[in-house]
């Protein structure tokens, strides 16, 4: 069965998961999208439906669609987001259906021209849109309620899908569809929306809705389209970072029972075959000569030895308070480390892929994407056709944490450019190892501090040089964020605006140029910086014979919410008290995506191995529109970081990325997995993000608990890598 | 031709003897609720039961399941009843990106087919082939106990 707005067939492009609540498919180009706010002109709708806005669309059976132009990665904006709307409308929106968006400006992020989803931003981003489209919409259904009665609207209300008038009169939103679309739209800026302690579902514990379609395969993931006459292919792919291929010889691999066609791509060697089987092994049989003769001296371990020398030099000034000269020749006693993170690789369980028609009108995609209109731009680019002729199909994620957000859109355009000339529908899959040796990491990331206490033991100076690819400045964002000297805020995020109070700050920054490929990684520089400043901190706590919350205590007493998460956080812990004998405690606070974060982690250290026995998380995100998923985004940020923070590393060897799988990129598996404990503080400050927040803190919070319980500073990640035995 | 019993019924796939299953299944028969997320059986995604065992089913050649009794997520639910464990799943909201879930669903299925009450030891030696990277570990843990209840005799919510 498949349906598409406005009553038209759409050949299958959205199909309709019976039943399940949640839609997949759809594209804006079947669709008459009015955008936000442009005007209350009818613009031919059909009677069938009242669809006020791009956000929602109610039918005459009193179905309530919400269509939602955020990518669900895990996350949850398939919940968050129609509760909001729910809320104003006045529906329940356990109830609603929800439709995965096609690419159009109304689905837009409102500080992007582009419809993106990333940065922990959905929710704080479209609370107030998507507000006032429910409000709207509501507004019109009384309307037409009054005009329907002749009565006044006044006397009118709704509950729960039915308007109801002071006479007893009731009539369903349903029953209501014609007569709103026959009238103007009230003006949704002038709408008074609730008053929040009215809340029925914002801020009310919901289950997700995606779950029921989770948990029985039926959720459609980039990586299980299918489409009439569809191919595979998989991509030979340069053997090391900026390997050049001088030629192939493709005689074995089209020998290959179900091989369809080699032929080499901007990426590499792509073999297209009946299935991925086929094409596996076609690529198996390629003989390839690659020239990696310009790759042969790029290895992390000596990027790590030539950033050393250079964090000894000075760099680009980030941030400068005080006189960190001058305070450390007055200071009582101080230390110079070094902190080193390793490059990591996104590894989402769903390994990159995307589905590829390119055919006289245009190229049409099928896959799981954070950047829907920068896909869609550099398919057209690569393409040579206007952007258009590009219609971008978004499915479910399987994972994203940055990765689906490519700077580069890899994915789409390796699709689109193997797909050309073959005239069917072909899938291009990377196998785990194209995946994880293809680039787009976490920063390598070198660190030189100098810090210092005075007499009375509190901080007095901390001198932070970091050196490291700048990730913004690698992307289309760049443009916007990285000043003409070439500061990349994304690499003193966290650091130069430490909430600490530390009276003297120099932040500076080394940027680098290696020619492995970076990415943000879920928090971007907030994990890196997090790291350094939590531990840094901690090493004057120590320094000073302070404990370490209380020392935090001291240095956060000027800023009331972060003092609040972190005292949160200690007290569920019940920091200070005796633990399980060979149990140790560490804490560490990091303010990122506008929420702060506060972790205490209970850590064992045995046969030189840590073990994480608990975690106790204390978030204020302002408002927690949604407080289960604001639970589960930060058990998983935590468990995300954790993962990195144990055993996450990329190494480079001769310009070849070392890891290829899970047997040599460990992941945190169920049986390392910590309890979490979440805590929300309601500090009714403005409303944060929940999808990065979780992560920053719980690296350091481990690290200061294997302090307290070796007396070792980790000062190197992976802790499995520096922890002694 | 090669002859598969899949979900109770048998289904004919033209493959090589030597296709890994999990290519079949999605691939050839289009059952795509079951994963790739490795390919060498460290990650779980692809769990499939043959003869009610689990077993990776990227690294399970077809003609090794010849013959057998094949279950995969699309199988897990009787008619429109959820499985005991996808009950609990959804009780205790354990997705989030999901991908993963088919797999560890199957594994907890199997768990609770030989072990009706788990406990913690168990869970994690049953459960440790599979990988999430959402963090969904405590809920699968906590849900996997559900679901022991539920198939106990204990009522959904």
């Amino acid at each position: 069965m498949s349906e598409a707005g406005n009553g038209t067939t759409d050949n299958g492009r959205r199909q309709f998961l019976i039943g399940i609540g949640v839609v997949a498919g759809g594209t804006a180009a079947g669709l008459a999208l009015r955008p936000w706010l442009v005007g209350a002109a009818d613009v031919g709708r059909p009677p069938a439906d009242f669809q006020p806005h791009a956000f929602v669309r109610i039918r005459s059976d009193d179905t309530v669609t919400v269509i939602i132009g955020k990518s669900e990665m895990g996350q949850g904006v398939y919940g968050s987001l129609p509760m909001i709307l729910a809320e104003e409308l006045d529906v329940d929106p356990t109830k609603v259906q929800v439709e995965i968006a096609g690419v159009d400006p109304a689905f837009n992020h409102p500080f992007l021209p582009a419809q993106f989803t990333g940065g922990s931003m959905s929710v704080m981003t479209t609370y107030d849109a998507l507000r006032r489209v429910g409000a709207q919409a509501r507004a019109a259904l009384l309307a037409a309620a009054a005009d329907q009665w002749n009565a006044e609207l006044i006397t009118l209300t709704t509950d729960n899908g039915v308007v109801r008038d002071s006479r007893g009169r009731s009539l369903r939103y349903g029953a209501l569809v014609d007569a709103a679309n026959r009238l103007s739209l009230p003006d949704p800026t002038a709408i008074t929306l609730k008053d929040p302690s009215t809340f029925k579902y914002i801020g009310q514990p919901q289950r997700r809705l995606d779950s029921p379609i989770k948990v029985t395969g039926s959720a459609t993931f980039g990586i299980d389209v299918m489409r009439p006459g569809m191919l595979t292919a998989v991509i030979a792919r340069p053997p090391a970072f900026g390997a050049r291929l001088r030629g192939f010889d493709a005689t074995a691999a089209k020998a290959v029972v179900g091989v369809v066609e080699v032929k080499a791509v901007p990426s590499g060697v792509a073999v297209i075959a009946q299935h991925t089987y086929a094409a596996l092994r076609g690529r198996d049989a390629l003989v390839i000569d690659w020239d990696t003769s310009g790759s042969k001296q790029l290895s992390s371990e000596g990027l790590r030895q030539e950033w050393r020398a250079l964090a000894k030099r000075p760099g680009l000034v980030g941030k400068n308070v005080g006189d960190v000269a001058t305070a450390f020749r007055s200071a009582t006693r101080s230390i110079e480390v070094e902190y080193e993170l390793p490059y990591l690789a996104h590894a989402c369980m769903e390994p990159l892929n995307a589905v590829a028609e390119v055919t006289a009108e245009g190229c049409e995609l099928w896959l799981g994407t954070q950047s829907q209109s920068q896909d869609a731009r550099f398919v057209a680019e690569a393409l040579g056709i206007a952007l258009s002729e590009v219609r971008i199909n978004t499915l479910f994620l399987g994972g994203g944490f940055g990765r689906r957000a490519s700077a580069v859109s890899d994915f789409a355009v390796d699709a689109a450019l193997v797909a050309q000339g073959v005239g069917k529908p072909v899938k291009v899959m990377w196998t785990r190892e194209d995946d994880m040796r293809g680039g787009y990491y976490r920063p390598l990331s070198f660190n030189r501090v100098k810090a210092a206490v005075g007499a009375d033991g509190m901080p007095v100076a901390i001198h932070h040089v970091t050196v490291s690819k700048p990730v913004l400045a690698n992307t289309a964002m760049g443009k916007m964020a990285v000043t003409k000297e070439g500061l990349d805020p994304s690499t003193i995020e966290g650091s130069a605006d430490m909430p600490y109070a530390i009276p003297n700050l120099r932040v500076e920054v080394h940027n680098t140029r290696e020619a492995v490929p970076i990415l943000w990684w879920r928090s971007v520089g907030h994990s890196i910086t997090g790291f350094v400043t939590n531990s840094v901190v901690d090493e004057l706590a120590t320094l000073a014979g302070r404990d370490p919350y209380e020392y935090r205590r001291e240095l956060l007493k000027e800023k009331p919410r972060h003092l609040a998460v972190l005292e949160r956080a200690a007290s569920a812990a019940n920091w200070g008290m005796t633990l399980s004998a060979g149990h140790f405690h560490g804490i560490a606070l990091q303010e990122s995506f506008g929420s702060i974060v506060a972790q205490v982690a209970e850590v064992s250290v045995f046969n030189g191995k840590a073990r994480v026995h608990r975690v106790t998380c204390a978030v204020d995100c302002g408002l927690a529109v949604s407080p289960s998923q604001v639970v589960a985004q930060m058990e998983s940020g935590i468990l995300y970081g954790l993962s990195a923070a144990l055993d996450g590393e990329i190494n480079i060897e001769d310009g070849r990325v070392v890891e290829g799988n899970f047997d040599g990129y460990r992941v945190l598996r169920l049986v390392d997995s910590p309890a979490i404990d979440v805590h929300i503080v309601t500090s009714g400050g403005p409303i944060g993000g929940i999808g990065e927040p979780g992560t920053p803190p719980i690296a350091p919070a481990v690290c200061n608990a294997i302090f307290a319980a070796t007396g070792q500073r980790i000062r190197r990640l992976p802790i499995s890598k520096s922890l002694s035995a | 031709m090669i002859s598969l019993n899949i979900n109770g019924v048998q289904r004919e796939v033209e493959a090589d003897a030597d296709m890994p299953l999990l290519w079949a299944l999605r691939d050839i028969l289009q059952l795509t609720g079951t994963k790739y997320g490795c390919g060498i059986a460290q990650c779980g995604a692809c769990t499939v039961h043959l003869d009610g065992q689990p077993i990776r089913s990227c690294s399970i050649p077809l003609s090794a399941a010849v013959g057998g009794r094949i279950t995969t997520i699309e199988g897990v639910a009787n008619g429109d009843e959820l499985h005991p464990v996808q009950q609990a799943w959804i009780e205790l909201d354990v997705v989030q990106c999901g991908y993963c879930q088919s797999g560890q669903i199957m594994s907890a299925v199997a768990l609770l087919e030989k072990n009706t009450n788990p406990n913690d030891a168990d869970i994690d030696m049953a459960m440790n082939g599979n990988i999430c990277r959402c963090g969904t570990y405590p809920r699968i843990r906590a849900a996997i106990k559900r679901a022991a209840e539920i198939k106990r005799g204990g009522k959904s919510a």
